[in-house]
């Protein structure tokens, strides 16, 4: 990719992936209201509340958690850049980790008991997502021949039902991921958790309007993954991934409303079971076949 | 228009209530009510709140909660006293551990009458709420510039 290339992916993502991130996340609360038999709030509620985090004093528990959260930021962005710009899959997790890792050391840098053990249940949730998002790469370039994104959409290799184990795993990693009951241990924007707001909780201002936009940029990222399962470069198929994407999304809506939450072992273990069975089994049949 | 006003969340605080106000709060929040519609947001945490919402009246011994509860909100913030209780103390303003109205421990903008407060009352008293809300924020602005 050209230089020029690079800066027109950077600025587009930056300023689409917002404002798509914020409807999405409008959605979701309306789905939720709906699913509760209520109206809910208007659609662009998100956007009210981070422009209300804005506006409020800003109050900071100590002066390294606003560094950590704005690194968070920076980095979830990058991913997303990276992703986009069809650079190397691993890459993108690898920094995608690497933006998980500020937000817990913001989480665990504020005194509040309820933040760090968020902090701590985030980290066994990320032992649960990882190995998933890991075996999802390692699939693909068995498929494909390339941790390259680019090459991975180019191949014409997808898609293919060869992956479809993998698919399936990620689409459960993702609800880990996203943090949707039942495993929002960590924090969860449902009302009165055993938490409170967990990881957030002594987060407020612009502070917190930081993580929820950060949040924004990371669904689009993750909801783009989901469409490279079956990208092939072609209009048509980009047009049905994001269908895909948006049915994968509303899915894990439903999930968030139907289910209570777990202990985080079983989070774990639920994780690790399905990265075993539908990951490793999906890397031994393209191994083997 | 503060986008304070389209996003209030709410920590909803019990202070020495008998439960009924505190019920009638929480039935806000179901179907028939569903103050979500406005943006609001029942929260846990007094660092995210907006609007602090007390039922009962202030005793000794929840004094200092009810004082640092307000205290860890950032400003602009509301507090509205749900209930008569609430207000003044109500029926057990004479019992020898209640000190009265939550207005004798922090300042109080709105106050909602009734026992219970019925559920309309405690929407119509956060609406009023949000209108000392736009208030204070537009104060914030200006002493910003
Ligand atoms: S106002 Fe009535 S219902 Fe409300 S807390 Fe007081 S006694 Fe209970």
């Amino acid at each position: 990719m050209s230089d020029l290339d690079w800066i027109i992916v950077a600025l587009v993502y930056a300023v689409l992936a917002p404002l798509a991130g914020c409807i999405l996340a409008g959605v979701d609360r309306k789905i939720s209201a709906r699913m509760q038999g209520r109206r809910g709030p208007p659609l662009l509620q998100p956007y009210y509340d981070v422009r209300k985090f804005c506006e409020k004093e800003q109050i900071t528990s100590n002066g390294v958690q606003d560094f950590y959260v704005g690194c968070y930021l920076l980095f979830v962005i990058i991913t997303g850049i990276l992703f986009f710009a069809g650079q190397d899959l691993l890459l993108v997790i690898f920094t995608l980790t690497l933006g998980e890792t500020f937000l817990i050391l913001a989480a665990y840098s504020s005194g509040s008991p309820f933040s760090q053990i968020g902090a701590q249940r985030e980290l066994y949730a990320a032992m649960a997502f990882e190995p998933i998002f890991l075996l999802m790469a390692i699939c693909l370039y068995l498929q494909t021949g390339s941790f390259s994104v680019s090459d991975i959409v180019w191949s014409g290799e997808l898609p293919s039902i060869m992956v479809i184990g993998a698919f399936l795993a990620f689409v459960i990693g993702l609800t880990i991921k996203m943090r949707k009951s039942p495993f929002d241990l960590s924090m969860s924007h449902h009302a009165h958790q055993d938490l409170v707001r967990g990881m957030t909780t002594e987060f407020s201002g612009r502070t917190l309007a930081m993580i929820e936009v950060s949040h924004w940029y990371e669904n689009i990222m993750l909801l783009g993954m989901v469409a490279l399962f079956i990208a092939d470069g072609t209009i048509l198929m980009t047009v049905l991934g994001i269908i895909l994407a948006v049915i994968v999304y509303i899915l894990e809506i439903a999930i968030d409303n139907g289910f209570a939450r777990m202990t985080w072992q079983n989070a774990l273990k639920s994780g690790w079971v399905v990265a075993l069975v539908l990951g490793v089994l999906n890397v031994a049949v393209l191994l083997y076949l | 228009m503060a986008y304070t006003t389209k996003s209030p969340w709410i920590l909803h605080y019990d202070a020495s209530s008998c439960n009924g106000c505190d019920i009638e709060v929480l039935a806000c929040l179901t179907p028939l009510y569903d103050v979500e519609r406005f943006g609001i947001i029942n929260t846990g945490d007094p660092k995210q709140a907006d609007i602090l919402l007390i039922t009962g009246a202030v005793n000794d011994q929840n004094k200092n909660v009810v004082k640092q509860l307000y205290e860890q909100m950032p400003d602009p913030k509301v507090v509205v006293a749900v209930g008569i209780c609430a207000c003044s103390g109500g029926v057990f303003r004479d019992c020898y551990n209640i000190l009265g109205g939550v207005d004798t421990v922090i300042p109080v903008d709105v106050y909602v009458p009734g026992c219970a407060a019925r559920p309309e009352s405690i929407i119509d008293g956060v609406v009023k709420g949000l209108a000392v809300l736009e208030e204070k924020t537009n104060k914030m602005k200006e002493a910003k510039r």
